[in-house]
């Protein structure tokens, strides 16, 4: 078990033949993802990478049963790509991309919602269950095979978290890097209950930042909701106010959106709070013994 | 991206949002033509920087004379402003918009955000205008009334009345007024892909019409291609210089107060790692973002950049290599210290892909002041010890 994607998802890429495209859809590939075909428009009916090419989400859906799509298109045809995903009735949008306008996201993550399509992202690392299938940018040999699930707003703190869990002998079972956006398509909330739901999985780590409250509704939802053991930390103890810190959303505006505000209400909830992400790893270990 | 007041007016005046009428001037005969042209016996004097608190810091001036305008923008012109908003360094004053006097009876607050709670915008009105409206969040949050409105059916008749029944506006000629005023300010909102817009105050004159005395507005970076006016309207001399230059090579750089210089790839492990200098008894200098492309040349740049702090006493470069193996990123930090001089100690953490062979290409160099790390704990404590002379 493991969430939202496993070895027989069947995965389309939509901005399939582009750089970026090409080169982390071989990758995934290599790393054993099920891709079974990618969406360019005006290039239906090629090959490449050895997989059909189809003008629309809707013809790729029909031909190869995907539910799953990674979406690599530019930043100003995100929303568009989504929607189109959406429509096609793709169950889960997986979008990378970097630097959507926040005013297209909020069109399209209300579509999508209104279809029933989850999303994750934009702007982040994708999700990768470990020596199943990789849906992202992420260095796939990292993520050894575990019960630990991961939640991150950040692409390299997820690498890093990761690592640490990996090095003192615990795995993943899926991670997933949610982007540090001002509108996200899947939150720490909806993922925590998956791993909690998830019978492989048996800790969760939780990586924020500054900006916004979805930590804070994440720690109100912990304390209801979630009986595993939870790791977290909120990158920006030390940001300064009103700057934003390279993601779109990490900006501490007036006083809401801080480090110690998300992480008192964390500690609250029964979550164990570390101050640096040097310290992940060994607060894995010290909830799981 | 932010614009000044005067561009927010002249978007307001585009949409007809009502404001006094105004003009600016970059010298004092110009401000002063400019009052002739507005006519009147009462102008005001306002200082153009990208920041609140103008008032306060003596950049906005009641002039009740042609002479008094003269006086008044030959002070503003070339002073240096500090407010709250500024930092204690303060921002040039380059520009004065020299606008009529308005008769205030009430003075408000009208603004939209987005609410990223909700995924919508929300506009926020406050009967309490003119102050700091985060002061009023804090002391009386029911005072201000937040109207959230969902985008797929835009601003509708029961939005308005939300807003003014909340404001307690009875008379209803003024219902219309404002109602009409606000659904314009949330077009702007909506149709230039702004961030934030902010009116403070806005106020009602003795007649009973709505002006906007102020303008704040600041938009998406990630959409300024489909706004190329807006984009016209950028000053680069209000963007911090060092912020700039790194911008322009892909890097994402803030300056702090602190003595360790930090290079990262990726936003959340810069911050984490400013976090972790902090956590163990040091103060990093800056946020420094790589990206996902680090080489020779970025990291060169890096180094520029960062040295150009002089508080800078060590170098704490960390990377996480994913799909950008180590060994070519430590290739690239030792191309990069001949492109650079760089005299602190420089501690190198590399980890991910290869980092064992990058360990051993930085070992081999043998390069004084270029020091390995293990792990990010480590290079974090060497950095702090190498600050403080201990390495």
């Amino acid at each position: 078990m493991s969430i939202l994607v496993n070895k027989d998802t069947k995965v389309i890429v939509q901005g399939f033949t582009g750089g970026e495209g090409t080169f982390h859809s071989e990758q995934c590939m290599e790393y054993g993802t099920n891709i079974v075909g990618g969406v360019t428009p005006n290039k239906g009916g090629q090959e490449h990478l050895g997989k059909p090419v189809f003008n629309t989400v809707k013809e790729a859906v029909d031909a190869t049963g995907a539910t799953v799509s990674m979406v690599f298109v530019p930043p100003a045809f995100v929303a568009d790509a989504v929607m189109e995903a959406a429509d096609a009735g793709i169950e889960l949008a997986v979008v990378i991309t970097e630097g959507a306008p926040v005013k297209d996201m909020m069109y399209a993550k209300m579509y999508a919602t209104k279809k029933g399509m989850k999303t994750i992202g934009p702007n982040c690392p994708g999700i990768i269950t470990a020596d199943e299938c990789k849906i992202g940018i992420m260095p796939g040999n990292i993520f050894k095979k575990g019960k630990v699930g991961l939640i991150s707003k950040s692409g390299t703190l997820t690498y890093e978290g990761a690592n640490q869990v990996c090095n003192e002998g615990f795995g993943i079972s899926t991670a997933v890097g949610i982007g540090g956006d001002p509108i996200i398509g899947l939150s720490y909330k909806q993922l925590l209950q998956m791993f909690q739901d998830d019978p492989e999985t048996e800790a969760i780590v939780m990586i924020g930042e500054i900006g916004g409250d979805l930590e804070i509704q994440a720690a109100k939802f912990i304390k209801e909701n979630i009986t595993k053991p939870v790791v977290a930390f909120i990158a920006g103890q030390t940001a300064p106010k009103g700057k934003r810190m390279g993601h779109a959303g990490a900006i501490v505006s007036g006083s809401a959106g801080t480090a110690k505000e998300k992480m008192e209400a964390l500690e609250a909830a029964g979550v164990k709070v570390v101050v640096s992400p040097a310290e992940i790893g060994k607060a894995v270990k010290e909830v799981l013994s | 991206m932010n614009i000044h007041e005067y561009q927010a007016k002249q978007i307001f005046a585009e949409y007809g949002v009502p404001t006094p009428r105004g003009l600016i001037a970059e010298t004092v005969e110009e401000a002063v033509e400019n009052a002739k042209e507005l006519g009147g016996n009462i102008w005001v004097v306002k200082a153009q920087i990208h920041a609140g608190g103008r008032g306060l810091g003596g950049g906005v001036k009641l002039a009740k004379s042609l002479d008094e305008v003269k006086k008044y923008a030959d002070e503003i012109l070339g002073m240096t402003l500090v407010t709250h908003q500024t930092g204690p360094e303060g921002k040039l004053v380059q520009k004065v918009y020299i606008e009529e006097g308005a008769d205030i009876k009430d003075e408000l607050y009208l603004g939209v955000v987005l609410d990223r709670a909700k995924e919508m915008p929300v506009i926020m009105a406050s009967t309490e205008g003119g102050m700091e409206i985060e002061k009023v969040a804090e002391e009386t949050p029911e005072k201000i009334i937040k109207v959230a409105i969902d985008p797929t059916i835009g601003f509708q008749g029961f939005h308005g009345r939300e807003l003014v029944f909340g404001l307690g506006i009875t008379d209803k000629l003024e219902q219309r007024k404002f109602i009409d005023f606000a659904s314009k300010l949330f077009k702007i909102y909506m149709d230039k892909d702004v961030e934030l817009i902010e009116i403070n105050p806005l106020i009602k004159t003795g007649s009973g019409d709505f002006l906007a005395l102020d303008g704040k507005m600041g938009f998406d970076d990630s959409a300024l291609f489909r706004h190329p006016d807006i984009e016209a309207m950028r000053d680069i001399s209000e963007e911090d210089p060092d912020e700039r230059e790194a911008a322009e090579y892909g890097l994402s750089y803030i300056a702090l107060d602190g003595e360790i210089g930090c290079m990262v790839n990726g936003a959340g492990l810069a911050m984490g790692t400013m976090d972790t200098i902090n956590y163990v008894g040091g103060t990093p200098a800056n946020f420094l973002d790589v990206g996902g492309k680090a080489n020779a040349e970025t990291v060169a740049k890096g180094f520029e950049i960062i040295l150009k702090n002089p508080n800078v006493k060590a170098i704490f470069v960390n990377i996480f290599g994913g799909i950008v193996r180590c060994d070519r990123i430590a290739n690239g930090i030792l191309e990069a210290t001949k492109m650079v001089d760089v005299k602190v100690p420089v501690i190198v953490r590399l980890d991910g892909t290869n980092a064992p062979e990058a360990a051993e290409i930085l070992k081999n160099a043998n390069i004084d002041n270029v020091i390995n790390a293990t792990d990010l704990l480590d290079g974090a404590k060497k950095a702090v010890a190498a600050a403080k002379g201990e390495l």
